[in-house]
This record gives structure tokens, C-alpha cells and sequence, in this order.
């Protein structure tokens, strides 16, 4: 490949799983797990963190050399909260419903430990090119996982993806309901993501045992 | 008084940062090994809201919100700049935490070895960003409440950063499955007394706000007997997220 050598597809792909923000680096559980009770809240998310952390990424890595050190931080959150300024102006705009369900969570993609440990651990200390992919592939690795705790507590908790019935009827009792099928209510309340979350972990984890923490 | 109360108990236990609304969940985790450290993080946690909360409530009632600029004179009146509030709210937190680790360090050297460390973590800790944006989105009438929210919120915050530290320096000693070990169990621990702080939300059907949405249900409930399970549930969650919006 000429466009991405080894090393940089790495920078992508090593997110995704083996370095997952969510399972392994624990980063950014904060705003993962309250707005993942629908799949289409998930993905817009994601998709805000995506351009919040690829772009910011850049900005970062473009003015690596003239931040003091001393005032990164204030420079770096600057740069994030105009972002996310950004998207949740578009957001007003063109999804007005889905802004009001994301509420204050996308204020708080401000607060997202993911966007200020890469900057901190990556964008300061490597070229643009490089940060991109790496915010990317960061920001993919936790789309990924907030789009598979929101399909899962969709589908077992009112039994449809993107509002679309795709079990059938629970009223008219067609489909899977007719044949004795009830949703699953405790998969809408907040605390099944952790428990979503926790079993993702666990599946992970023994798939690849060197992941396994010490007790 | 009463709404002093009320807010204050509301705040700890059924919108508890952690449970309810997955706020500061970062450091939840990873500052949560050890009782002692943990108590370190959650007052410096209730202590940095307790101030940026006001100070952000003063921002937006008087800078921020539609119409907040009229005490410049008649010709600002019109001014909305409530598109600001992030970028506002965050610098005043990042300026507040790094004042306030100053004048520890001058005045009480013995609570800033104590607290230094995690004062910088702070910063970038959801639960006092969420703090101001909640403060913002539910419309908190006056400075007094505003200051209450600050401080009840950060002792729901202690509490449940307190009761995970306690529970994983148990767990030390238990046989838990490899791949659970670690971020796995805590995380469906934490799942598990989230839904144990849900029935706190009882206590809200004492009051008057909460009392409509149930008796709609049981009317909806007789005429339709088939959809009466799952209309209670969606009905539950859906006046759980109301209380939460606001």
C-alpha cells in the first residue's frame, strides 16, 4: 500500500481491538454509556467523536511545537470545546430531536478522556499525518464498541433497530411475540450498558487471554 | 426549604452522577483500587463542584442565556450567547481548579498532599463539567440551589466512588473468572448497584411533580390489558428520563 504503510494501517486497526479506548485503556466510559439505549443516538455519537477527535487530532499535531507546556491543557480544551461547539450547532440544526435525547452528553465529548488522553499521549509528540489516523482509529475503536452495546439494548429492549420493528408487533403480537417473546425492560435502564459493557470485557478478555488484568 | 431538601436528597441518591447518568466514570474507574485514595478524589471532587458550580450558574444567568445581557443596558436584551456555554464553563473550571490549587498549596500544605494529586485529574473529570451542563439544562432557580446541586451532587459522587473502592478491596480476595478480573467485574458491580439506586426513584412518587405520569398508565392499563407490562415499563422509563432532563 502506498497510502498507509504497515505502521500506520496499525495505528488504525490496533484501536479496534487489542487497544480498544473502552475495554482496555478505560477511556471515555463517561459519555459511552448513558446515550447508548438506542442504536441511532450510538451512531451519532460515534460519529461526533470521530470528527471531534480526528480533526482535534490535527489542530493538536499542527501546533505541537508552539504550545508552552506549561497552558496545554486550557490550549487543548480550547480546541475541543470549539469542536464540539461545532457538531452540536449541526446537531441543533439538522437533528433536532436527536440533539434533545443526546442532551448534555455532547457537551460533555468536551470532558471525553479519550479526545484529551490522545492528544496528550499522541498528537503532541507526532506528525499530522499520524495523529489523523490515530484519532480515527481511536475514535472508531469507540464507535465500535457504543454501537454494539446500542444494538444489543435496542434489539433485547424494545426490540427494534433505528425505531424500525424488527421482531414484530408487541401489541398485535406478530412475529417472534406470537410466539410468547417479551422484551426485555431491563435493558433500557441506564445500568444495563455497564452490565453490556462488563460482558464485551469478559468475551474479549478470554478470547485474548494476554488482556487479563491481575486480581 | 422544602425544595433545598428535596433537591439535595434528589441529587445524591436518584440522579447520582454515577449511577443515574454515568458521570466522572473515568477516574470512577481507575482511581478506585484503594479505599484511601478514593476519599482523596471524592472531596476534592465535592469540593471543586461546590465552586464551579455557582460560579458557572452566576456565568449563565448573567452572561449567558437568552436575554442574560440586559443588565448592560436595553440594547442587549436580545443577545443569546447560550451557544458559548461549553467553552465558557470549561475555562471557568480549568482556571477555578488550577486557582484552587493554589491557594491550598499556600494555606493548608497538609490538604494539598492529600488532595494535590488528583486536582489537575479534575479538570478533565466529567462529573463537574456534567455538574454545570445539568445546572444549565435543568434550569436551577437561584444561587442557593445552585450551590446545594454543587455540593449534593459531589457527595453522591464520594459515596459511590467510596462504595466501589470498598467492594473491589474485598473482591481482592474472591475467585473471580480470569477475563472478568479487573475493569470487567467492577463494571457489572457498578451495573448492579445502579439498578439498586434505581429504587431510590421511589422516592420521587411521594411528590407532586412525578405523581401525573403513573396514574396516566393504570388508566391506559385498563383499557388496554395486553400492553399493560410494557407500557408500565416504557411509561417508567420514560418519566425516569424526564426527571433526568430536567
Amino acid at each position: 500500500m502506498a497510502l498507509l504503510s504497515k505502521k500506520d494501517t496499525n495505528l488504525i486497526l490496533d484501536p479496534l481491538a487489542d487497544n480498544n479506548p473502552i475495554t482496555i485503556q478505560v477511556l471515555g466510559i463517561c459519555s459511552a454509556l448513558a446515550i447508548t439505549a438506542e442504536l441511532q443516538a450510538s451512531l451519532v455519537m460515534a460519529l461526533s467523536v470521530i470528527f471531534v477527535l480526528g480533526v482535534g487530532n490535527v489542530v493538536i499535531s499542527l501546533m505541537r511545537n508552539i504550545i508552552p507546556s506549561k497552558i496545554r491543557i486550557i490550549v487543548q480544551l480550547v480546541v475541543i470545546a470549539t469542536l464540539v461547539i461545532i457538531v452540536d450547532q449541526v446537531l441543533k440544526a439538522f437533528a433536532y430531536e436527536l440533539s434533545k435525547t443526546l442532551s448534555v452528553f455532547v457537551g460533555l465529548i468536551i470532558t471525553n478522556c479519550i479526545i484529551m488522553g490522545r492528544f496528550e499521549a499522541f498528537a503532541l509528540g507526532n506528525n499530522v499525518w499520524r495523529s489523523f489516523l490515530d484519532g480515527i482509529g481511536n475514535a472508531l475503536g469507540y464507535g465500535v464498541i457504543l454501537i454494539i452495546v446500542g444494538f444489543f439494548r435496542e434489539l433485547l429492549g424494545s426490540g427494534t433497530l433505528f425505531g424500525i420493528k424488527v421482531l414484530g408487533d408487541p401489541v398485535t403480537k406478530t412475529g417472534l411475540y406470537a410466539t410468547g417473546y417479551e422484551n426485555n425492560g431491563f435493558m433500557i435502564i441506564p445500568p444495563a450498558a455497564l452490565i453490556v459493557v462488563g460482558i464485551i470485557i469478559w468475551v474479549q478478555r478470554s478470547k485474548n487471554r494476554t488482556l487479563i488484568e491481575e486480581n | 426549604m422544602l425544595e433545598h431538601i428535596e433537591l439535595f436528597f434528589r441529587s445524591i441518591f436518584i440522579d447520582n452522577m454515577v449511577f443515574a447518568v454515568f458521570l466522572g466514570m473515568c477516574s470512577y474507574l481507575a482511581v478506585s483500587k484503594k479505599v484511601a485514595t478514593a476519599v482523596g478524589l471524592g472531596a476534592a471532587v465535592i469540593f471543586v463542584l461546590a465552586v464551579t458550580v455557582p460560579l458557572n450558574w452566576l456565568l449563565d444567568q448573567y452572561i449567558l442565556r437568552d436575554g442574560a445581557l440586559a443588565w448592560l443596558g436595553p440594547e442587549y436584551a436580545d443577545y443569546n450567547l447560550s451557544f458559548l456555554s461549553f467553552i465558557m464553563f470549561i475555562a471557568t473550571i480549568a482556571t477555578m481548579v488550577q486557582l484552587v490549587e493554589i491557594v491550598v498549596e499556600k494555606f493548608s500544605p497538609a490538604l494539598y498532599n492529600s488532595l494535590g494529586i488528583f486536582l489537575p485529574l479534575i479538570a478533565v473529570n466529567c462529573a463537574i463539567l456534567g455538574g454545570s451542563l445539568f445546572m444549565q439544562s435543568r434550569e436551577i432557580e437561584t444561587l442557593g440551589l445552585a450551590l446545594n446541586y454543587g455540593v449534593s451532587s459531589g457527595i453522591g459522587w464520594f459515596l459511590a466512588i467510596l462504595a466501589i473502592a470498598a467492594i473491589r478491596e474485598k473482591i481482592r480476595y474472591s475467585n473471580v473468572p480470569a477475563p472478568l478480573r479487573g475493569l470487567g467485574i467492577t463494571f457489572i458491580i457498578t451495573g448492579l448497584m445502579g439498578i439498586g439506586f434505581q429504587s431510590f426513584g421511589g422516592m420521587l412518587t411521594g411528590g407532586d411533580e412525578a405523581a401525573p405520569a403513573p396514574e396516566e398508565t393504570t388508566v391506559k392499563a385498563e383499557d388496554e390489558k395486553e400492553k399493560k407490562k410494557k407500557e408500565e415499563i416504557d411509561e417508567k422509563a420514560v418519566s425516569y428520563n424526564d426527571v433526568i432532563n430536567k
